[in-house]
């Protein structure tokens, strides 16, 4: 990395290791396909194409890379859910409709190095056996569509799309495909339904699962953006070596982005685990604004639950059960599921003791509530229900009894939805009333249960009143 | 409805992206003709249902969900506020008022179903959007295709003067 210069005020952290960010903010780098063969673009598609396909699945199950788009589900082994005497053609789509809160990498990778993503796009299909692949961009991607659409265009001009590939005999295409505005499209088979046209409305699972039965029927991959550009990278350092990044488990780099109350958000990427929350805050990312104290954060996108400043928690260490901190937390998959929450998409969002729970919890009922789609009830209703009551906490109109009927409300949808919004809206308010229950029930009133609250209510106490109200 | 020529090569090129079923071509349809006429009017969903072999409930059922395409004329410059929680522990609330004083606009009458207040000039209109993914260099807006970030309140006019 020592040759490659970055752009004046956006060079990376000592502490980061770029593989997936290598090209990113960095001087005299562009998205065209020259610039990107003069530096090995490609090549290991070439690699690649001559290997068997199952022999690329076997390094990417190797190397232990989890996917990075929330689940972290490990992403050879979800290759390999395709049934073995498929009979049908088979679909890749790479996911990038980057739409959870805290979470800014995959905008990065779009909008200043669309090859790595084709080539590792290249590499997974011809691994699955896909000929014809989607990369479904959120619409608030204006620009990287037509970045994307460019280098897939150049791409096919160079010969690494289209019919016989560097003459492989191996067919791609690949389209970009625009969504519309909508969270719940992250969900893979929600985004499925919106590639056939249809409202997004995700699909029960079994018999859904997407590596069966999915895009039209067939089987289908669906991969975040950044997990699909690893392939590249696995390729290229062979799946053991790259698996010695990270720890074991959670192998390899991934991006973590920080946003909130910190001196330098900001996105970075790191082995995976060998940083812990404190490192990232204080030394990564500057330490929070002068005179603050940490107050909470949610380690993977907001709907991960909360951690508190204060929280212990126990993990496992080899054989032995520590007692950890939140600030000794490692930035893992495993140990952030441990300490009851989770690492979901990276996204880190830092509050510090300027901020309102009751605020935060609101600010996040809104998004929830805006973007459930309305197939199930629970969900539908609950995450609109929880976003009027902490509106009212807010409005100053809340009761101490709020705070427990949103609780009441959350564990209601926890479980009983088709897909994981239901977990993904109710979680930041189980976790919020549970960690920060006194705070909220602060910013309720007792004397606010008697009082009207609404115009009619207020029209019926006139009424009845005994003397006439001026 | 006249679909200029340029545009139903568009139309047609984007179909033929989804040889598998025409149907997966509606979003698509539907952001040219957005891109074009500004909005999907009725007219529009007839069109793209007769385009693409569909019923026009399948199309309208569509165009109602998804937040990226709007039933009424923007204005010129259409912009989306993040209102999401790292924009607005940034100040995303305080960019909205200030946006909406300085380009003259009236939210007041905004709903769930009708989000975009326009201004009385019909140079610019306005809404909130739910998290653009710049979450750590807030406040941040989209303006027609144009991304900004760090947008602070104090910045909204320089923001407008930028699309005068």
């Amino acid at each position: 990395m020592a040759d490659i210069k970055y752009l004046k005020g956006k060079e990376p952290h000592a502490r980061e290791k770029r593989l997936i960010f290598r090209n990113v903010d960095r001087e005299g780098w562009d998205t065209s396909i020259d610039r990107c063969l003069k530096e090995g673009g490609y090549e290991q598609t070439k690699k690649a194409l001559k290997m068997e396909p199952q022999a690329v699945t076997n390094e990417v199950k190797g190397s232990g890379l989890r996917g990075r788009g929330g689940a972290g589900f490990p992403t050879g082994v979800k290759w390999g859910f395709i049934p073995p005497k498929n009979t049908k053609p088979v679909y890749l789509i790479c996911n990038a409709d980057e739409s959870e809160p805290g979470t800014f990498k995959d905008r990065y990778i779009l909008h200043q190095d669309p090859h790595q993503l084709i080539e590792g796009m290249i590499i997974s299909c011809f691994a699955v056996g896909a000929h014809l692949a989607y990369i479904y961009v959120r619409e608030e991607f204006p620009k990287a569509a037509q970045i994307l659409e460019k280098a897939i265009a150049e791409a096919h001009e160079k010969g690494f799309l289209g019919k016989d590939i560097q003459g492989s005999g191996f067919d791609l295409e690949i389209y970009v495909h625009r969504g519309a505005g909508a969270y719940i499209c992250g969900e893979e088979t929600g985004l499925i339904e919106s590639l056939e046209g249809k409202r997004p409305y995700p699909r029960i699972k079994p018999p859904y699962f997407p590596a069966a039965l999915g895009l039209y029927m067939s089987p289908t991959i669906v991969n975040n953006v950044e997990t699909l550009c690893h392939v590249k990278h696995i390729l290229e350092m062979g799946g053991e070596e790259y698996a010695k990044l990270g720890t074991p488990r959670n192998t390899g780099t991934r991006i973590l982005c920080v946003s909130g109350d910190v001196q330098k958000p900001g996105y970075y990427e790191v082995e995976v685990g060998k940083l812990t929350f404190g490192e990232l805050l204080n030394d990564v990312c500057g330490g929070l604004l002068p005179g603050r104290k940490l107050k909470a954060v949610i380690p993977g996108g907001s709907s991960a639950k909360v951690l508190r400043a204060d929280e212990r928690f126990k993990i496992k260490k080899g054989d032995d059960e520590v007692e950890i901190g939140v600030e000794d937390i490692p930035m893992d998959f495993d140990t952030l599921m441990a300490c009851g929450s989770m690492a979901g998409s990276g996204g880190v969002i830092v509050m510090d003791d300027s901020r309102s729970m009751s605020w935060v919890l609101n600010n996040i009922n809104n998004f929830y509530a805006h973007e459930s789609c309305g197939q199930c009830t629970p969900c539908r209703e609950g995450s609109l229900w929880m976003k009027k009551i902490t509106d009212r906490i807010e409005a100053g109109a809340g009761m101490p009894s709020d705070v427990d009927t949103l609780a009441s409300v959350a564990k209601n949808i926890d479980g009983r939805t088709i897909c994981a919004f239901g977990e993904a809206s109710s979680w930041p308010t189980s976790s919020f009333v549970a960690k920060f229950r006194d705070e909220l029930v602060a910013a309720t009133d007792e004397g606010n249960a008697t009082k009207p609250s609404n115009k009619e209510q207020v029209a019926q106490q006139r009424y009845l009143a005994e003397e006439p109200v001026a | 409805m006249d679909i200029p020529a340029e545009l139903e090569t568009k139309i047609n090129e984007a179909i033929s992206h989804y040889p598998v079923s025409k149907r997966s071509a509606v979003l698509p349809v539907l952001h040219l003709l957005q891109h074009h006429f500004g909005f999907v009017s009725g007219d529009g969903v007839t069109y793209t249902a007769e385009k693409l072999g569909l019923e026009p409930i399948n199309v309208l059922e569509v165009v109602t969900f998804y937040p990226g395409f709007r039933q009424s004329a923007p204005g010129k410059y259409h912009i989306r506020v993040c209102r999401t929680l790292s924009c607005a522990m940034s100040g995303s609330h305080e960019l909205m008022e200030k946006l909406c004083s300085e380009a003259g606009i009236d939210r007041s009458t905004v709903t769930h179903h009708d989000p975009v207040a326009v201004s009385k000039d019909g140079k610019y209109s306005i809404e909130f959007a739910e998290c653009l993914a710049g979450c750590g260099f807030g406040p941040v807006c989209l303006v027609n295709d144009e991304f900004h970030e760090k947008v602070e309140p104090t910045k909204a006019k320089e923001l407008l003067d930028q699309y005068s």
